[in-house]
């Protein structure tokens, strides 16, 4: 095991995928001579000279080109800067990555990672603090997967570059220079499995990205006052892995999800939809949902503070569906 | 059967202040006899599938909409006479020429216009979605301005396994207005990547006349912005069409960068099969229809040059409709996918990276 950095773990996923497959290249904003705006690409273009590039501001160009170059035989890696900018290449995502492969008929395989990241950043406000993956919820055609710690990040960026088909890697901008331990050996987090974070018997807590060390945080917490959560990590937020959500909800017969995206339409909707369909008769409270209130991120620390999921949303949550405070 | 006189035409390169600086001879600069009747087969097949699926469409043996490329298809003959196989292309809506020019079968495209399994995208595209990867056609797009970045990456291929494969994109008029078109010709331009921008011109973005929809006068103009060359050609012109179309392919296979080509063409019928077309009078199109179509004009060309005998032209429409009422039976009998096929082919199977 090494003490690495989010930034240092990713980094060493390039460096692998890079080293192991000579037609993975990376493509984004002030990502070769700058080393990426959170240096998590730092050092990468001088070992691998001509595949790390700089492109202009043109996100539609950029994840347009990326599908050009995986339909033709390369691995593209594009970064978007800030997950917010997917927006201004919505087509590209949506109309022409997402269903190239189906509304062709499967002739083509599309080995593509979008690098998105994401998150609340104190002081960024509205456009520069977005989780959007319930923009792409919806979408069918897309994988989404953002890990929880440095170990996560490198397992889940590796699997991407070597998935056939198009993933958005969401990596939280405050977890980048956080540190955590990676195994020195080489290991994959496979796409489509969440883990189990912490072991508990009273209330589910599904979780993904900062919100899982939030929930561990809360569960400490609560864990004082007696409620035991159980914490699950979810990894791959589409397709997500209904079976260890469903297997704990089961026991616990409590639901809460975390996720710092907007609550309304967010990923936890269609979370929260799944699970009553598959554990109805086991569920003893309504499933809750914890996260950023209904409105655009705000700038001013107090309106911030009051619109971001903490980890006390999370402890009322679960309070709330043990009955042990009112409404 | 009457055929018009070709027209005069001039091939300009325009730099900045619209200076004439360059021209091309209106002969043929490097082609066989059967490269020359190479070109007027394309043209016919693509205008025999055309007027067919139109007929087909009218008879409701067709579901959906269908664009049809009637009246442009020296445009697609002439560039795609300039690629190879493994050369790639993106195209547009209206991309039936575009497919059957670079080597797409007739016959899994008529099934996929029926909505057939052995359509080319097993019935899940219709007639704005077929692709061909197998001959590099890498897919009709139903997003107007959907395919220039596309085709960037294409040539980032190209460029980046070093091979002299180049990517051509085609487009419109209307999709010349997409910011789309910024960002790819700036991305190409400043990799001098092999990609030829071909815009086929043909007057109108759905019922928007360009006159009105575009600012510059000539879209090729616009290739100055880049620092890139742009030729303007009369796409309706096959003569004019290959010989530009091979001398900028090679510069482009040669590592010089993109290149803008506007072809000037016209879209005989309407935007799709039974537009109302208010946005145009019937006189105009009959004018151009009388003068100014391109197989017309190249088979009058080829008989004043005596490089075909008119039996030769008769059974090159003989061998297209035959080719076409074949690719009909085809698609008529072929059978539907079944209900659930509906759920196949979203993704790629994995085996390594998923649980």
């Amino acid at each position: 095991m090494s003490m690495l950095s989010f930034s240092e773990a990713t980094l060493q996923a390039m460096i692998e995928e890079m080293e192991r497959d000579p037609t993975v290249f990376v493509m984004g904003e002030d990502i070769a001579r700058q080393g990426g705006i959170f240096g998590q690409f730092k050092g990468l273009p001088d070992r691998f000279p001509g595949r790390v590039l700089d492109t202009p501001i043109s996100e539609t160009a950029i994840l347009g080109s990326a599908l050009g170059a995986a339909l033709t035989g390369l691995r593209p890696v594009a970064d978007m800067h800030f997950a917010d900018f997917i927006s201004v290449a919505y087509d590209e995502l949506v109309n022409q990555i997402a269903k190239n492969r189906y509304m062709f008929g499967g002739q083509a395989n599309i080995p593509l990672v979008v690098r998105a990241p994401d998150g609340i950043v104190p002081g960024a406000a509205a456009q520069h603090s977005q989780s959007v993956e319930g923009w792409l919820m919806n979408i069918p055609g897309l994988i989404m997967v953002s890990p929880s710690s440095p170990a996560t990040a490198k397992g889940l960026l590796k699997s991407a570059i070597r998935s056939n088909n198009p993933v958005i890697y969401f990596e939280h901008k405050v977890l980048y220079p956080q540190k955590g331990e990676v195994p020195d050996t080489e290991f994959l987090t496979p796409i489509g499995k969440a883990e189990v974070r912490r072991a508990g018997k009273d209330v589910t807590i599904v979780a993904y990205s900062i919100m899982v060390q939030k929930a561990l945080e809360a569960a400490g917490n609560l864990s004082k006052e007696g409620i035991e959560a159980e914490i699950i990590d979810l990894l791959t937020i589409k397709p997500f892995d209904m079976e260890t959500i469903v297997t704990s909800t089961r026991k616990t017969h409590r639901c809460v999800i975390a996720h710092e995206g907007v609550v309304h339409g967010g990923a936890g909707a269609e979370i929260a939809a799944q699970v009553q369909q598959e554990a109805f008769y086991y569920l003893d409270a309504p499933i809750l949902r914890v996260g950023t209130k209904n409105v655009p991120i705000p700038f001013s620390p107090p309106l911030l503070d009051f619109v971001a999921p903490k980890v006390s949303d999370i402890e009322q949550a679960v309070k709330q569906v043990l009955y042990r405070e009112g409404r | 059967m009457h055929w018009a006189r070709p027209h005069s035409s001039s091939i300009r390169k325009e730099c900045s202040m619209g200076v004439r600086i360059k021209e091309f001879p209106n002969v043929f600069l490097d082609l066989p006899p059967e490269g020359k009747k190479d070109l007027l087969r394309t043209m016919i097949r693509i205008r025999s599938f055309e007027t067919r699926v139109e007929e087909l469409f009218l008879a409701k043996r067709i579901p959906g909409f269908v664009h049809l490329y009637i009246g442009e298809e020296g445009v697609a003959a002439g560039i795609m006479s300039n690629l190879r196989k493994n050369d790639w292309i993106t195209s547009t809506h209206r991309g039936h020429g575009h497919a059957i020019a670079k080597g797409a079968q007739m016959n899994r495209m008529m099934a996929e216009l029926y909505g057939k399994r052995s359509g080319y995208c097993k019935g899940k595209g219709g007639s704005m979605h077929i692709a061909d990867f197998s001959v590099g056609m890498l897919g009709a797009n139903g997003v107007v301005g959907g395919g220039f970045s596309i085709a960037v990456g294409a040539g980032m291929t190209a460029w980046m396994k070093k091979t002299d494969q180049v990517a051509v994109c085609f487009f419109g008029d209307g999709a010349s207005n997409r910011g789309t078109f910024h960002e790819a010709l700036n991305m190409a331009a400043i990799w001098k990547l092999p990609v030829l921008f071909v815009n086929e011109n043909n007057q109108y973005a759905s019922t928007t006349p360009v006159s009105y929809g575009v600012s510059a006068s000539r879209i090729s103009d616009r290739a100055v912005g880049y620092g890139i060359d742009g030729y303007t050609v009369d796409g309706n012109n096959v003569v004019e069409v290959y010989n530009v179309a091979h001398t900028l392919i090679d510069r482009l296979r040669s590592g010089k960068g993109p290149i803008l080509l506007e072809c000037r063409t016209y879209r005989v019928k309407g935007h799709y099969v039974g537009d109302p077309e208010k946005y145009r009078t019937k006189e105009e199109v009959k004018k151009q229809v009388e003068e100014n179509d391109p197989i017309q004009r190249y088979t009058t060309y080829l008989l004043e040059q005596s490089f075909l005998k008119p039996e030769e032209i008769d059974a090159l429409w003989k061998e297209a409709k035959e080719e076409v009422e074949t690719a009909v039976r085809y698609a008529e009998e072929e059978p539907y996918p079944a209900p659930e096929e509906a759920l196949e082919d979203l993704f790629s199977p994995e085996q390594e990276v998923w649980v």
